[in-house]
C-alpha cells in the first residue's frame, strides 16, 4: 500500500476532526483527492486553483533563481569594483554568487512560506474550512519583492499583518480586496521605512558596513535619477544592464527580460489577463511620455527636483525599478483586479499611469507601483460595476429603440424580440 | 444596596461593552485616529470627553423642556461649546505641551458624533440623574478604546508608554533594541488606528456573535 492510498486511508480517519482541514490540505497538495462527484454532470478539468497558482509559481521561478545570482553579483561588485568586460558565465553565474545567493534569499523564501501557510493553517483549522491555495504565489511574490537584507523577524511581522489584515479578516482567498504580497510589502514600506529605502539595502552587506572603511552602497537607477545624478548612473549602468537586471533592486524584480518571458508564458497559458499588461504598459508609457513633453517644453527647470525623473525617457521606465514586475505577476491578480473586459483596460491603463507618476513625484521612495496596484485594486469594483451599468444601459437604450415588429399570432413575436435585443 | 439600580447601572456599562459608540455604533472615529499616537493623549482626550459629555448631558437634561424643539441643535451646540472652551482653556493653563498634541482636537469635541448623538437621543428626554449616568457611560466607552488604541500604538509605534521607554533605548540599543528589534513606523500614522480599532471590532463580535449585523 502505497503512501496515496494510506493517506486516503487516514483522511476517512479524521474526517470532521478539528484537524480535519490542517492535513487534506497536505493531502490534496501531494495527490489528486479519490473523491468522485455524485450527482449530475461535470467537466471535469486540470485547471484547477492549484494548477492556476503553480503555473504562476513556475512563471516565477526564473526571477527567483536570477535574484539569487544577482544578489551574489551586486555584493561582490559593490566590494571588489564593477568587472571590466562583463560576461555573463565568467561574471555572473558563477558559484560564488549562487552560494550567497542562496544564503540571503532562500531564508526570504523560507520565512514568507513559514509563516504565511501556519496562519492559513490555524485559521482553516479554527473556521474549519479547507486551507485555499492563494497562499502559494504570494508566499514566492513575497522574498522577491524586497530588498535582500530584510530583517528575517520584520518578514515575519509583515507577512503575519499581510495575511490576516490582508485576506482573512475578509474570508480567506478570493475574498480579498487588496493584493496580499502587495500589503505586506506596504506594511514594511510604512513600519520600516529605513531598511526598505535608500541605497543601503539593496545590497547584501551594506548596512552592516555602513560608516566603516569597507562601506558599500549599491542606489538602485530610480535613485539615482531621483537625486538628479543621471550622469552618473549611466556611467555605472548601460541599456542591456537595465534591460537584463544585473542592477540593484529587489530579489526579484530587476530583470525585465525574465519577467517579459515570464509574462508571456502567463499570458500564452491564459493564466493572467493580457488586457491588465497590455493597457498599464500603454499607461506608463502616456505617463512617461507626458513628462517628457513637459520637460521638452522647458516647462521645468533643471534644478527642480522632478527634473531627473521627469526627463528619464518614457520607455525606459518600463525596465527599472519593479514597475514589469508589478504589472505582470500582480496588476494580474485575478482576485483583486478588474473582472470585466472592458473594465480590465481601465484598471491596468491607470495602475501603468499612476506607477510612473507617483514614482516621479513620491518625495521619499522614487517608486511608486505597489502604491499604484494598491489604490487600483480598492477602486476595481468601482470600475466594474459602472462598466456594467453602462451595458445595461446600453442594452436598455436598444431596447426602447428597437422597431417591434407587429404581433404575428399572440406577441410571441414581440417578446421573443425583445429579449434577444 | 447597590450603589445603582440595576437600569441605571446598564447605562455606564452598555456603552462599555455590546453598545460601544465607537466600536458598535462607530461614531467619533475621527479623534480616535487622531489623538491615539500617544497614551497619554489619548487619557487626557477621554478624561476631557468624559467632563464635557457628563455635564453636558446634565445641562441639557435640565433644560430639556424649555428649549424650543425648533432650535434645539442650537442650543446643545452652545451647551458643548462652552464645556469644550473651558477644557482647552484649562488644558493650555496647566498642560500647555499636552494642548499642543491635542491641538485642533480638542476644539472639534464639539464636532464629536457621540456628544451630539447623545444630546438628542437620550438627554433631551431623561431625568437628570440617568442622562448624567448615560453621558458619562458613553464617554467611558469612547474612552476606553481610546486608551486602547493609545497604548497598542504608542508601545508598537514609539517603544515608550506614557514617554517612558519600556522596551529599551533605540539609540543606545538596549533592551529589545539590542538584538535588532525596530519601531513599527506604521503605528506612528493614523491609518494603523484605523486597523486598530478594526482588529478590535473583530475580536470584539467574535465573542458575541449577537454583535454581527445581518449581512
Amino acid at each position: 500500500m502505497g503512501l496515496k492510498e494510506k493517506m486516503h486511508e487516514i483522511k476517512l480517519k479524521y474526517q470532521g476532526k478539528k484537524m480535519a482541514p490542517a492535513f487534506n490540505a497536505i493531502h490534496t497538495f501531494l495527490y489528486t483527492p479519490n473523491e468522485t462527484t455524485h450527482s449530475g454532470g461535470h467537466v471535469r478539468a486540470v485547471d484547477d486553483l492549484k494548477r492556476t497558482m503553480n503555473t504562476v509559481i513556475l512563471a516565477l521561478v526564473p526571477c527567483l533563481l536570477f535574484g539569487i545570482f544577482n544578489a551574489g553579483y551586486q555584493h561582490y561588485s559593490a566590494i571588489d569594483g564593477f568587472p571590466e568586460n562583463f560576461s555573463i558565465w565568467e561574471h555572473f553565474i558563477t558559484w560564488d554568487n549562487f552560494v550567497l545567493g542562496a544564503i540571503t534569499v532562500l531564508p526570504l523564501v523560507i520565512v514568507s512560506y513559514g509563516v504565511g501557510l501556519l496562519i492559513e493553517f490555524i485559521f482553516a483549522v479554527i473556521k474549519g474550512h479547507e486551507v485555499e491555495e492563494g497562499y502559494l504565489v504570494t508566499g514566492m511574490l513575497v522574498p522577491l519583492i524586497v530588498p535582500v537584507d530584510t530583517p528575517l523577524w520584520m518578514l515575519a511581522v509583515a507577512v503575519a499583518f499581510g495575511v490576516v489584515i490582508g485576506k482573512e479578516v475578509f474570508g480567506g482567498t478570493g475574498m480579498n480586496i487588496l493584493n496580499p504580497a502587495l500589503t505586506i510589502r506596504a506594511f514594511l514600506f510604512f513600519a520600516y521605512p529605513t531598511w526598505m529605502s535608500g541605497d543601503k539595502v539593496w545590497v547584501h552587506g551594506a548596512v552592516e558596513r555602513a560608516g566603516t572603511a569597507d562601506a558599500i552602497s549599491g542606489e538602485t537607477i530610480l535613485g539615482y535619477l531621483a537625486q538628479g545624478n543621471t550622469q552618473e548612473m549611466y556611467a555605472k549602468y548601460d541599456l542591456s544592464e537595465m534591460f537584463f537586471g544585473f542592477i540593484p533592486g529587489s530579489v526579484g524584480e530587476t530583470s525585465a527580460f525574465l519577467i517579459l518571458l515570464g509574462g508571456l508564458f502567463l499570458i500564452f497559458s491564459k493564466i493572467a489577463s493580457w488586457r491588465i499588461m497590455v493597457s498599464a504598459v500603454v499607461g506608463s508609457l502616456a505617463m512617461g511620455w507626458i513628462f517628457n513633453l513637459i520637460v521638452d517644453f522647458g516647462w521645468i527647470p533643471e534644478y527642480s527636483k522632478f527634473y531627473g525623473l521627469m526627463s528619464f525617457e518614457f520607455w525606459k521606465h518600463l525596465i527599472v525599478g519593479g514597475l514589469a514586475f508589478g504589472i505582470v505577476y500582480m496588476a494580474t491578480d485575478p482576485v483583486t483586479g478588474s473582472q470585466t473586459n472592458k473594465g480590465k483596460w481601465i484598471y491596468g491603463f491607470l495602475i501603468g499611469f499612476l506607477s510612473v507618476m507617483i514614482r516621479v513625484f513620491n518625495p521619499g521612495y522614487p517608486e511608486g507601483v505597489f502604491l499604484a496596484i494598491l489604490l487600483m485594486n480598492v477602486f476595481a469594483p468601482t470600475i466594474d460595476h459602472y462598466v456594467v451599468r453602462g451595458n445595461v444601459n446600453k442594452r436598455l437604450k436598444r431596447l426602447k429603440n428597437a422597431t417591434i415588429l407587429p404581433d404575428t399570432v399572440d406577441g410571441a413575436a414581440a417578446e421573443l424580440k425583445a429579449e434577444t435585443v | 444596596m447597590a450603589l445603582l439600580s440595576k437600569k441605571d447601572a446598564n447605562l455606564i456599562l452598555d456603552p462599555l461593552a455590546d453598545n460601544n459608540p465607537i466600536t458598535i455604533q462607530v461614531l467619533g472615529i475621527c479623534s480616535a485616529l487622531a489623538i491615539t499616537a500617544e497614551l497619554k493623549a489619548s487619557i487626557v482626550m477621554s478624561i476631557s470627553v468624559i467632563f464635557v459629555m457628563g455635564i453636558g448631558n446634565v445641562v441639557i437634561s435640565l433644560l430639556r423642556n424649555v428649549i424650543p424643539s425648533k432650535i434645539r441643535i442650537i442650543v446643545q451646540l452652545i451647551v458643548v461649546a462652552t464645556l469644550v472652551i473651558v477644557v482647552d482653556q484649562v488644558l493650555k493653563a496647566y498642560a500647555y505641551d499636552l494642548s499642543k498634541t491635542l491641538s485642533v482636537f480638542v476644539g472639534l469635541i464639539i464636532t464629536n458624533c457621540i456628544i451630539m448623538g447623545r444630546f438628542e437621543a437620550f438627554a433631551l428626554g431623561n431625568g437628570v440623574w440617568r442622562s448624567f449616568l448615560d453621558g458619562i457611560g458613553n464617554a467611558l466607552g469612547y474612552g476606553v478604546i481610546l486608551i486602547i488604541v493609545g497604548f497598542f500604538r504608542e508601545l508598537l509605534g514609539s517603544g515608550t508608554l506614557f514617554g517612558i521607554p519600556v522596551l529599551g533605548d533605540p539609540i543606545a540599543k538596549t533592551g529589545l533594541y539590542s538584538i535588532g528589534y525596530e519601531n513599527n513606523g506604521f503605528m506612528i500614522i493614523p491609518p494603523a488606528a484605523l486597523i486598530v480599532v478594526g482588529v478590535i471590532i473583530w475580536v470584539q463580535r467574535s465573542r458575541n456573535r449577537a454583535l454581527i449585523e445581518e449581512a
